[in-house]
């Protein structure tokens, strides 16, 4: 079995789900909240993704990112190296990719929690931040267990942005998807076979922990 | 703080406030009220859709009224003219919603100190326990919400608001659903702590009971407008409007033209709709022709099947029972007075005693201060 390909997978998977959390709480907060009449515009971005093919959006993303797009010559006039076919890259196109599967959860999870509590928390004397740390991110916390547990799994299984971004070098952007995809081509499919239980495997458990986790099988206080 | 060394606060919250709802652009509603209230107990009193919550919402800051000013004792919380309009976290408002707004997920003792995060750990830890025991939930400090009943909920949720010293409480209608027992003890406790601190409550209510019970003062607001104010009595006894009059319990509001005018009895005599039927009722901004209407609480009118005779009713009006229905423990009697139906409140027992039944001859009794005249 190949473990250097599904540790690069996991790595790349925890990497991205770390960033789109950061990401993605402000601009779901924001999303959430904002009486702003245009972001709808804003939400059909981040929803983009979902329906866009891989190919499209690994295409666009390596032609920033190549020596002559705008994110690769701004790479390489800070790091002094590109981004094509890079780790680093791979987890910039990797976050575009999974941005819905992060942020939509947490719209859900933020605009479902009763606005009369954050008014109450208001007259209180919270501000917006501590309203959204006592109040809001703990009965978000199924929403943010949602996000973090879908967006690595999409970002482990995922393919297209892979092959067009990183291409195919072994421990740097050869993922288990793009390692099983080689193993077919090869005709070693008992390998191939190998690699698609473990990921099988993983993306039940994955799913088990987000379904677990919204049907409240473990959360602290009682469904009202 | 306003108060110096035990001096009394007497810190008012006046209000002028404007604010319209729009509908498709066009103004739907319209709350536009002026009113003061001094420390103690002010019972805002109207039907659903009056402009109750709106009003509240405003005064708290988690609404913009469109004009106004609103200032806790010196201190100006909003004014549209001076540009002032301080968010809900610095007016020191305290408000108890409806719903209660407890946190799930938080326990009753942190629940409490919620408001309290600018105090150290020792203050806080001693104000929760003080305002814990004054509202007798002290047992309760480490149930999240969801594991205590209604009444508690109630009692957390004002120690809550009130543990972080407000100049103001409002309180939007907090012991609905209650029964009238616990409802008192509740109330018992706010009052034992408002004594202490003196400070404006205003507290919504639909419930005439509560009206009654709670209120120093009593503000009536209908459709956007305050209608009336004074004491609970006079707001409740005095309705100027009829949908104040079917919230406040007078179950009999008839139209009628008035007669005449006898100034020197202090009275007026009100002919029912196109009937026979006559009442005197007491004198009121009318003159002789002019359309007025009356309102009659149902537990107001005695009921006699033989004609009375020596009373000091003034009014004595002749009709036929026209249908009896049990109501709970009491029964509601319609009676037909030459064409005017009057809604009457009598025990089962009387029921019995005068063998009343639909059809039979009876004679209504009224005095001529249980007919409210309603403009």
């Amino acid at each position: 079995m190949n473990m250097d390909a599904l540790l690069l997978s996991l790595r790349l998977a925890l990497c991205v789900s770390a960033i789109l959390l950061v990401i993605g709480m402000p601009l779901a907060y924001w999303l959430a909240y904002s009486k702003w009449r245009g972001k709808f515009l804003l939400e059909s971005v981040v929803a983009l993704p979902l329906v866009l093919p891989p190919t499209v959006l690994g295409f666009y993303a390596l032609v920033a990112m190549g020596p002559h797009g705008p994110l690769g010559k701004l790479w390489i006039a800070l790091f002094g190296q590109g981004l094509a076919f890079t780790f680093t890259g791979l987890i910039l196109a990797s976050v575009l990719y999974s941005f819905p599967f992060a942020v939509q959860p947490l719209i859900a999870s933020f605009e479902g929690v009763d606005r009369k509590l954050l008014d109450a928390s208001a007259v209180l004397g919270a501000g917006a931040m501590r309203t959204f740390w006592r109040v809001i991110l703990p009965l978000s916390l199924p929403g943010v267990v949602t996000a973090i547990v879908l967006s690595f799994a999409h970002t482990l299984g995922e393919f297209g942005v892979v092959l067009m971004v990183g291409g195919n070098l072994a421990g740097v952007t050869r993922t288990v998807s793009i390692d099983i995809y080689d193993r077919v081509q090869s005709l070693e499919y008992g390998e191939a076979n190998r690699m698609a239980l473990v990921l099988l495997a993983i993306s039940f458990a994955v799913l088990s922990v987000v379904y677990a986790v919204n049907r409240r099988v473990w959360t602290p206080w009682a469904a009202k | 703080m306003d108060a110096v060394g035990g001096e009394v606060t007497t810190a008012m919250l006046a209000a002028q406030i404007r604010k319209e709802r729009r509908n498709a652009g066009a103004p739907s509603f319209v709350l536009d009220v002026s009113l003061e209230v001094p420390p103690g107990i002010t019972i805002l009193f109207g039907p659903s859709g009056a402009g109750k919550s709106t009003l509240l919402d405003c005064i708290a800051g988690l609404a913009r009224p469109d004009a106004g000013r609103i200032a806790a004792g010196h201190e100006v919380l909003f004014d549209s003219v001076g540009a002032v309009d301080l968010p809900p976290q610095k007016r020191r408002i305290a408000y108890v919603f409806q719903t209660l707004a407890l946190f799930p997920h938080l326990s009753a003792e942190e629940n409490v100190a919620y408001g309290l995060s600018a105090v150290s750990a020792d203050e806080q830890r001693e104000r929760v326990g003080e305002i814990l025991s004054a509202f007798h939930v002290e047992n309760l400090r480490n149930k999240k919400p969801g594991e205590i009943s209604g009444g508690e909920k109630q009692r957390i949720a004002l120690a809550r608001s009130l543990v972080t010293e407000p100049r103001v409480l409002l309180l939007d209608e907090p012991l609905t659903g209650l029964d009238a027992k616990l409802k008192s003890a509740i109330v018992d406790d706010l009052r034992t702590w408002n004594a202490a601190n003196r400070i404006p409550i205003l507290y919504v209510t639909h419930s005439r009971e509560e009206v009654d019970a709670l209120g120093e003062r009593a503000i009536a607001i209908d459709n956007g407008q305050v209608v009336s104010s004074g004491t609970p009595m006079d707001v409740l006894d005095a309705p100027r409007r009829k949908r104040l009059a079917q919230a406040a319990g007078f179950e009999n509001l008839l139209e009628g033209t008035v007669l005449d005018l006898r100034e020197t009895d202090g009275v007026m005599r009100v002919r029912l709709g196109l009937t026979a039927c006559e009442l005197e009722v007491p004198l009121g901004y009318a003159a002789a022709g002019d359309h007025v209407r009356v309102a009659i609480r149902a537990g107001d009118i005695l009921l006699a099947t033989e004609q009375p005779r020596g009373l000091s009713a003034r009014n004595l009006i002749e009709g036929r029972m026209a249908s009896l229905q049990p109501r709970g423990t009491m029964v509601l009697a319609h009676v037909d007075c030459s064409g005017v139906l009057f809604s009457v409140h009598v025990t089962p027992g009387a029921v019995r005693a005068l063998e009343l039944a639909a059809g039979r001859r009876v004679w209504l009794v009224l005095k001529t201060h249980s007919c409210h005249l309603v403009e």
